[in-house]
């Protein structure tokens, strides 16, 4: 028995400005877009794990009115999720995103003590997204 | 429905929070950023995170002084320096508060505990949290610190 990862989901308020952060700055590009009672799924992936998709959704999307509104302000706070990533040059990375807009820099790049040199950012929806250099 | 403007505002005070511990900032200039008073922003981050900002501030300075602490490099002089605490009395005021005991006696120990934790994870486990009065609408008090 094998399992491997295919979708992980990622709650956004605006997909145009998402997809603008996930595609344009960190490079994963578009596979897929469905559109259902008013609200949009896109799917992206990076081009080293095609078969790893991360699915953009809206925090009202296939859920009830007071759910929608939970998520929402959870999102809005920054307490919904985070996506954790890998690049292969870090600093490359904090340059193109600290120069797009709607992204917010939570961290420059750090030495942690526990070995990792990451940053932390802010997508345009205020998910927390941690990127580490690669080993 | 929450206000959400308010509510980003609110959360980019705290991401500036946990960027810029190492200046010197102040509950009024972060308040400054976040467009609203003083007083309002206190309550209202309050309300939302379930801390004032000044304890969150200073459980990050702690936290992070800590982690230096941890290392055994550093001195406690140097951690406070570190975190732009007012003084070096405060801030061992504020680290025995927090975490319990002192800063010297925390650097002088080992700290086994946090062995084998992913090291992201350690970060969130070590970060001090203090019971609230005021529980959220789910029961739990704040949410795990996302940095």
């Amino acid at each position: 028995m094998s399992i491997s990862i295919s979708a992980v989901h990622v709650i956004v308020d605006d997909p145009e400005a998402a997809v603008g952060f996930y595609r344009d700055v960190l490079g994963m590009s578009v596979q897929n877009e469905v559109e259902n009672g008013g609200y949009r799924w896109v799917t992206l992936a990076p081009a080293s794990q095609p078969g790893i998709q991360l699915v953009l959704s809206h925090p009202k999307a296939g859920r009830s009115e007071v759910d929608g509104d939970a998520v929402a302000e959870l999102l809005a706070k920054g307490e919904l999720g985070s996506v954790n990533l890998r690049a292969d040059d870090l600093d490359a990375v904090f340059d193109r995103a600290a120069a797009a807009e709607g992204v917010e820099i939570v961290q420059e790049p750090t030495q942690q003590f526990w070995g990792v040199r990451d940053i932390a950012l802010r997508d345009p929806a205020g998910n927390l997204v941690r990127i580490e250099q690669a080993g | 429905m929450a206000d959400l403007d308010e509510l980003r505002r609110l959360r980019r005070a705290r991401d500036r929070m946990d960027r810029e511990f190492a200046q010197p900032l102040d509950v009024a200039s972060i308040a400054r950023g976040a467009l609203m008073s003083s007083a309002h922003f206190s309550r209202r981050f309050r309300d939302v995170y379930g801390e004032t900002p000044y304890r969150y501030l200073m459980t990050r300075r702690i936290e992070r002084a800590a982690a230096m602490l941890r290392t055994g490099d550093v001195t406690v002089t140097d951690a406070c320096m570190a975190v732009a605490a007012a003084s070096l009395g405060s801030f061992s005021s504020s680290f025995t508060q927090i975490m319990g005991e002192t800063p010297s006696a925390y650097r002088a120990r080992e700290h086994t505990e946090l062995e084998g934790v992913p090291g992201c994870q350690a970060m969130v486990l070590s970060r001090p949290r203090m019971p609230v009065a005021a529980s959220s609408r789910i029961g739990e008090a704040g949410a795990v610190a996302a940095s």
